[in-house]
């Protein structure tokens, strides 16, 4: 049987999502823990979320 | 230093665009209550009007498929359905001419390619109704595209039964809005580096750039490709910034003015930074591709596969990032007020016009996050290419 793309899509963009959540739920505990180093878990997370979101982009486009 | 930025320019965005769009929103639900009449966004009217003639192949399909005036009954789900699809689908796509609010808009040059240069005004097309004439050739608009046709306008085919596109230089309204925004840049950017001259006091714009500026060196630059040589690619990393963020802003304008989200620009901005990274690179960036110290020698032709595989996807993901978000975020914004129109009732109205203006609130700082992030990951990988390793 035959599984539409659109679905690996789905289950792409789901595994991105929780991994986007994951990394802010992360970045505030962080965060939580050392004020002070805000500043660069900020970039950090920043630009691992925006690495997996590109995951996600390109499964999106995929299908 | 990242919140006052966002606050900033949220601040401002707000100030700048979304009044009028609020007030945009506002007529549109007057407009469609009142007469019944179809304004899915700003210039919707005439642009669909417009569209369905673009994509006519006859008249008569054209008059069948939306009727005179381009009204569709508030019954007719389906018939709305598709002229909002129709309207975000135009507004997304590059155009000949550049075309503002109801019959305000002016044509752009249209330049070809086929036996010889032929230059003419977009004007020709009569907003792709026509067929234009051009040196005993004949040229038409179909669907965002200049085919060859014959006079009666006709698409001619080659021999393998494909349609004839000539090659397409045009000012387009894309390629217009680049250029207006590079003058812009220059002249802005310019004058406030003039100012520096007479006082280290910024003034006028380079009150509100001066930040920023330092923002890109100190925060960005300057952590990921190092003190020693971050100067040469700080013109590159701020022309970048500023160039995708001014851009993602026009944007949000209703002009419709989509450049960072045609994945033209941003293969080019993408590639700009793939080609700075290789040839900026040192002997350790190479060492690190094709023979990565301190792993197993069995090991090392695995990892230089993967590390090549690499070298394309950077380029690839920054590409498809911009693009992609940019992209979405107008399909968004312009589906949920299509949804007005598809309702065609008061109830819809409230809590979608406050839907928009929410998104596009979260548009503004996705346009500056884009820019952040596009500008962010090419100093990452400057700075893998230039790093030096102490090692072994």
């Amino acid at each position: 049987m035959e599984i539409p793309t659109i679905v690996g899509a789905g289950l792409i963009v789901i595994g991105a999502g929780m991994g986007i959540g994951r990394i802010g739920g992360s970045a505030m505990e962080a965060i939580g823990r050392q004020p002070e180093a805000s500043g660069k878990i900020q970039t950090a997370m920043i630009i691992a979320a925006a690495l997996i979101e590109g995951i996600g982009f390109a499964a999106l486009f995929a299908a | 230093m990242i919140s006052k930025l966002t606050a900033y320019s949220a601040l401002v965005g707000l100030l700048l665009f979304a009044a009028p769009a609020a007030a945009q929103d506002k007529d549109q639900a007057n407009t469609i209550h009142e007469e019944a009449h179809l304004d899915t966004h700003s210039a919707g009217a005439p642009t669909t009007q417009e569209h369905a003639e673009d994509s006519h192949e006859s008249h008569a399909e054209h008059s069948e498929e939306h009727g005179h005036a381009e009204f569709v009954p508030a019954s007719d789900t389906e018939g709305r359905k598709s002229v909002v699809k129709k309207t975000v689908e135009h507004h997304l796509a590059d155009s000949y001419e550049f075309h503002i609010v109801g019959p305000v808009g002016f044509p752009l040059p249209v330049i070809l390619y086929d036996n010889g240069l032929k230059v003419f005004s977009s004007a020709e097309f009569h907003h792709g109704e026509s067929v234009a004439e051009v040196d005993g050739e004949y040229y038409m608009v179909h669907h965002s595209k200049i085919y060859k046709t014959d006079a009666e306008g006709n698409m001619l085919k080659d021999e393998a039964g494909h349609h004839i596109k000539p090659l397409d230089f045009s000012i387009t309204k894309n390629v217009f809005m680049i250029i207006l925004m590079s003058v812009f840049m220059f002249f802005l950017f310019r004058g406030v580096a003039k100012t520096y001259q007479n006082s280290l006091v910024p003034s006028k714009a380079g009150r509100f750039l001066e930040p920023l500026i330092v923002f890109i060196r100190d925060e960005i630059a300057i952590p990921n490709i190092g003190e020693k040589h971050h100067k040469r690619y700080m013109s590159f990393l701020l022309t970048v910034f500023f160039f995708i963020w001014f851009l993602n802003l026009v944007g949000m304008t209703p002009l419709g003015v989509n450049v960072t989200g045609n994945i033209a620009v941003t293969v080019s901005l993408a590639l700009m930074t793939f080609f700075i990274t290789q040839f900026s690179g040192k002997k350790d960036y190479w060492m690190h591709i094709f023979w990565m110290p301190g792993v197993p020698v069995l090991l090392r032709p695995v990892l230089a596969v993967i590390e090549l595989i690499g070298l394309v996807v950077k380029p690839f993901s920054l590409t498809i990032r911009l693009y992609a978000n940019m992209l979405a975020g107008h399909v968004v914004i312009m589906s949920i007020l299509g949804l007005i129109y598809i309702f065609a009732s008061y109830t819809a109205a409230i809590p979608f016009t406050g839907l928009t203006l929410f998104l596009y609130v979260l548009e503004l700082l996705v346009a500056a996050l884009q820019a952040y992030i596009f500008t962010m990951l090419a100093s990452l990988y400057f700075g893998a290419a230039v790093e030096e390793h102490d090692h072994h």
